[in-house]
């Protein structure tokens, strides 16, 4: 049955619409319209889409009414229409990572997440812009152009996955995809005021998701409600035997238990929690705190004290990674390519040309980490600082069920503000970086808003595969969120 | 490990081995990227001084974030992707083959 | 090859003027698989170029890899028949950028290979020590177009194929233990015996499937190792001896003209017998190993190590020492290396169990039976039986050659029934003595060359008995009457 009534200027969610459909209430085809619509009216301002696949959504569309018709069920999410950040490869669909490395590329192939949504009965309808190759926090580093807030459109949406995030915030689709490999589904979903999941660290296959740092990257749900969210991670999480690092367990059933409530949960409150967050986000964290203290749940106070090296270790770690994993991007196979009379300088021309300016730096940063003489100084020392962060998040949750943490330090800021100084969007991650360090699961759900009216995001943290008590306490703060 | 000496932020990473970590990475700077890099790289390894002043003795790196071990598949073949497809998108191919330019310079 | 390796393999040292050379083998070896290491498309020599392709062989966005089981239980084989011990083991990157390199790193075992400390005896009593077995992938092939000859320098362009991309390779690392080029080759060809009879691999040196690279330093006995030298495309048993020596040569030449030895890769050139500087570690590449966050630990449990080991066949050596426990003290290394090296050792063993003789068999099958497989296709008991007639004195040697001929065409056949209708009678052992005499009359002086110990003179005794019974004695036989005529006279 429907669970969330059409919200105000929004198309219905997730759960209307599957039910809708399935039920025969309304087509897939009227659903894909309506949002069809809304980019038509919104997307020239926005910019969510590096590619909106409106023919190819239609098709499918009329596959899922006929299949409705003919008595069979699409599936969980059946006509959902739903956006993929621009970094999972899709089949005939250029993926481009908003580089122009990629430029003309065309996987041969399906990531495991798309061919997951498809067997669910959803509806792609485009493809999201993103910071290139998922470096950055504001969707301003894109090949193609920034992605802008639909809260306001001065404003970044985040990053990196800020177009995934900006169209569901603007009704361009029900739910979306993105990639968290430091907060890049969180941050974005705080100050676009939607929902956003980094799930468990291999409970999503990375397969076909393009690889920014792999041992850190993580593909998740955005959506306009806990619930819907909660919908699709069930849709796309499971094993599967593509990905070596994918955990060996069935899809998540978080939907069931979204009314349990929190009585009876221990809520930690981290007490040495890295300074930095402004005062209208720390009085939002407060209230966070004491809407779910008035639910039932206990607040306790624990201690992680590596918490704040989180980001050290992020920036060494995910650039070592990426240095790596963006070596492939050699003129040679696929993609961009300058010409050059040898191969070496062919290699420097299409780099030096296809890679943007923040790409280059974290490549050259990560080549550094691991570099004879000072891998043991950076890199090396960047993993141990990894297993400490994890041993204090283990200790702490010895003590509470979840933890609680502004998911960025601010409400959403203007466009230019902190692009000429890197170091200031890195901080944008320091709340979120620690989950990915961990592999344990973490989400942003909005709560009220903060300066000139931009909305807030809360962190709730979880132990890893512990996605149901912290879905539980989203459905609470989502509940008792300020109107 | 040697680490650059402490000091002045720019004296954290040297526009020389700036330039050998582009070169590494098959990415050409000019001298003003040279000059930007370097300060930029320095002020971030500045920040992740942080991490010094850690007690790290006897801690295990940590490379996974799940300790899961003994992941395989079985020896069976499954269907190859299509040659002339990916030739296609490839940005050079001739005889069924990738083509690139002659192979020197990669030793230097 | 098979003559050099026949022997028990020399303890002595090479040296030249005073110097010993310290030789230590990589021994790449791709794994008979039928897919990849990390991806399921097929690991075959010789298809159309790029038709074994998928996204992870490519190198393609998004593509991750997944550990081939059989590819791990193919080393642990190896690893065990080389008395190694298996480890838990993990995979890095090794990153450098190379066209015929997918994803510009390789992944292969670094710091934690998968079998560690283990050895393989050299026919004789020299022991190598292996230091360990590592697994990693295969790059694709390029070709040089353009230019002279298919060299890449003055090539217009290059060419990638990417079959080969991807596929299962072991590489085998020695201890520095080797002394003489003889003990390189023998380390090299028992090593393909025994990669061969665990099935590990086809072991084919002129298919690429095994190559070997030798790392080579000369120095004073009991001084410091040398500075060493990697020499690479060695590409057969008989250049890993030239290659090496040559190797050796050049580097002793060096320190006596008061250089010092640089250390370098260097290249084997077949064809002017030397060896040419690849690049100078100097100015080594900086590979930035870190382990591979796409795979996970690979952990053997010991049940499984303990099934591989249980399921391993008798190793060439045993089988060797089998085989020459059954053929007696007179049957030569060498027969007895080329049929185990064609797994025609069972066969004789049971043409020895159907009531032959296994010497005789060992002979017949090594010179006979080359074209037939592990399995002759003739029956066991045809071949006792012509053995039997032999050792019975009912055949020459000769004779035995021409039944044998005739059953090998017919797939077998009696003996006794091929022998009769050749007219083949049993040659009296005292008419052949008589001949012999009437050789030695016959010849007075090649005789007293022969007892003065000229052992070529026997060749004329030999001829003249030959040709007095038409061709129908039997070599073996005059030989052994005309020495024991010979110690007689001596005596």
């Amino acid at each position: 049955m429907p669970t969330n009534s059409d919200r105000q200027g929004l198309p219905a969610g997730v759960a209307d619409i599957s039910w809708n459909v399935r039920n025969n209430v309304t087509s897939a085809a009227d659903v894909l319209e309506r949002h069809l619509a809304a980019i038509d009216a919104r997307e020239g301002d926005i910019h969510a889409f590096n590619i909106v696949l409106a023919d190819e959504a239609r098709l499918r569309a009329a596959e899922i009414d006929e299949a409705v018709a003919a008595g069979r069920d699409p599936g969980p999410l059946a006509g959902v229409p739903i956006a993929l950040k621009d970094n999972m490869c899709t089949r005939g669909i250029p993926t481009t990572c908003s580089s122009r490395i990629l430029d003309g590329w065309r996987p041969p192939y399906d990531a495991t997440v798309v061919t997951k949504l498809h067997e669910a009965g959803a509806i792609v309808v485009g493809k999201t812009n993103l910071d290139e190759f998922a470096m950055g926090s504001s969707t301003e580093n894109s090949a193609f152009g920034a992605t802008r807030n639909p809260r306001d459109i001065t404003r970044v949406p985040g990053g990196s996955s800020g177009g995934s995030a900006a169209a569901v915030a603007a009704g361009f689709a029900a739910a979306s995809l993105g990639s968290d490999t430091g907060g890049s589904i969180r941050q974005p979903a705080a100050l676009c005021g939607v929902v956003g999941v980094k799930p468990t660290y291999g409970a999503v296959s990375r397969y076909g998701l393009v690889a920014f740092a792999s041992s850190l990257d993580q593909i998740g749900p955005f959506a306009n409600s806990v619930g819907d969210a909660a919908l699709v991670l069930e849709a796309i999480s499971g094993h599967d035997q593509m990905d070596s690092t994918s955990i060996r367990r069935g899809p998540f059933e978080v939907s069931r238990q979204l009314d349990m409530g929190v009585a009876g949960l221990r809520i930690g409150r981290i007490a040495d929690l890295p300074e930095g967050a402004s005062p209208d986000v720390a009085a939002r964290l407060d209230e966070a705190f004491d809407a779910l203290r008035d639910a039932g749940a206990e607040i306790v106070d624990v201690e992680v004290p590596a918490f704040g090296y989180g980001l050290t270790a992020y920036y060494l770690i995910a650039p070592a990674e990426a240095s790596s994993n963006l070596a492939r991007y050699d003129g040679v196979r696929f993609g961009h390519r300058v010409e050059a009379p040898d191969t070496n300088a062919m290699y420097m021309a299409t780099r030096t040309d296809g890679f943007g300016a923040e790409v280059k730096r974290r490549i050259m940063l990560g080549t550094y980490a691991l570099s004879a003489g000072y891998y043991d100084a950076y890199y090396g020392r960047a993993l141990k600082v990894r297993r400490r962060i994890a041993a204090d998040f283990a200790a702490a949750y010895a003590s509470a069920d979840v933890l609680l943490t502004p998911a960025s330090p601010t409400v959403a800021f203007r466009l230019g503000d902190k692009t000429a100084d890197p170091m200031s969007m890195y901080l944008c991650d320091t709340y979120t970086i620690p989950s990915n360090l961990t592999g344990d699961p973490a989400m942003s759900v909005p709560f009220g808003t903060g300066d000139d009216g931009l909305p807030v995001g809360i962190q709730i943290l979880a132990p890893a595969l512990e996605e149901s008590r912290m879905f539980r306490t989203a459905a609470e703060l989502e509940r008792r969120a300020p109107k | 490990m040697g680490r650059v000496a402490l000091g002045v932020v720019s004296e954290r990473i040297t526009p020389e081995a700036v330039a050998k970590v582009a070169k590494l990475a098959r990415l050409s700077l000019s001298d003003d990227e040279l000059q930007q890099a370097t300060h930029q790289l320095s002020d971030m390894l500045d920040h992740f001084a942080d991490i010094d002043a850690l007690d790290l003795d006897g801690v295990e790196p940590m490379t996974h974030p799940t300790p899961i071990s003994n992941v395989m598949r079985e020896d069976i073949e499954m269907d190859c992707l299509d040659r002339d497809e990916v030739l296609a998108a490839a940005p050079a191919a001739q005889d069924g083959r990738f083509r690139v330019p002659p192979v020197v310079g990669l030793e230097d | 090859m098979s003559q050099t390796v026949g022997a028990t393999v020399s303890e002595e040292t090479w040296t030249l003027r005073g110097y010993e050379m310290v030789v230590g083998l990589e021994v790449h070896v791709e794994l008979a698989t039928r897919t990849k290491l990390f991806s399921a498309s097929p690991n075959r020599f010789g298809d159309e170029p790029n038709t074994n392709i998928d996204p992870v062989t490519l190198g393609l966005p998004g593509a991750l890899p997944v550990l081939n089981r059989q590819a791990v239980e193919l080393a642990m084989r190896l690893g065990l028949a080389l008395d190694c011990t298996v480890q838990r083991s993990t995979f890095a990157r090794k990153n450098y950028f190379y066209p015929d390199m997918p994803k510009a790193y390789q992944i292969s075992q670094y710091d934690e290979p998968i079998c560690v400390d283990g050895w393989l005896d050299l026919p004789g009593s020299i022991r190598v020590g292996i230091e360990r077995a590592h697994l990693e992938e295969d790059t694709g092939k390029s070709t040089h177009v353009g230019g002279t000859g298919g060299r890449i320098h003055g090539s217009d362009f290059s060419l990638i194929d990417f079959n080969r991309a991807g596929v299962p390779l072991v590489e085998i690392v020695s201890r520095p233990d080797i002394r003489t080029p003889e003990q390189a080759k023998a380390y090299v060809s028992e090593l393909r015996a025994i990669l061969v009879a665990v099935g590990a691999s086809d072991a084919k040196m002129e298919e690429g499937s095994m190559r070997v690279d030798a790392n080579v330093s000369v120095r004073l006995p009991g001084a410091e190792f040398g500075t060493r030298c990697e020499i690479k495309n060695v590409n057969s048993v008989r250049s890993v001896g030239r290659a090496i020596e040559y190797e050796a040569q050049r580097q002793v030449a060096m320190l006596e003209a008061g250089e010092s030895i640089r250390q370098e890769t260097r290249h084997w050139d077949e064809n002017d017998g030397r060896t040419h500087t690849l690049r100078s570690k100097e100015d080594a590449d900086d590979y930035r190993y870190f382990q591979e966050p796409d795979l996970v630990v690979v952990d053997p449990d010991p049940e499984w190590i303990e099934r591989v080991r249980w399921a391993l066949p008798v190793l060439p050596a045993a089988r060797r020492a089998r085989l020459a426990d059954a053929t007696g003290q007179r049957a030569d290394a060498e027969a007895i290396l080329v049929v185990t090296d064609r797994d025609q050792d069972a066969y004789v063993l049971a043409v020895a169990g159907a009531g032959g003789d296994a010497g005789r068999a060992l002979v017949h099958v090594k010179e006979a039976f080359a074209e037939q497989g592990e399995r002759p296709s003739v029956p066991v008991a045809d071949l006792a039986k012509l053995t039997r007639l032999e050792i019975d004195g009912k055949l020459t040697a000769t004779q035995a050659k021409q039944v044998l001929a005739e059953i090998v065409a017919n797939g077998g056949g009696d003996a006794e029934a091929i022998a009769a209708s050749k007219g083949f009678e049993a040659m009296d052992t005292s008419e052949l003595e008589s001949k012999v005499d009437d050789a030695i009359a016959a010849q007075p002086e090649a005789w007293s060359k022969f007892c003065a110990g000229e052992a070529k003179a026997m060749g004329a005794l030999v001829g003249a008995v030959m040709k007095a019974s038409s061709g129908q004695a039997d070599g073996k036989a005059v030989t052994a009457l005309l020495e024991t005529r010979r110690d007689i006279a001596i005596a």
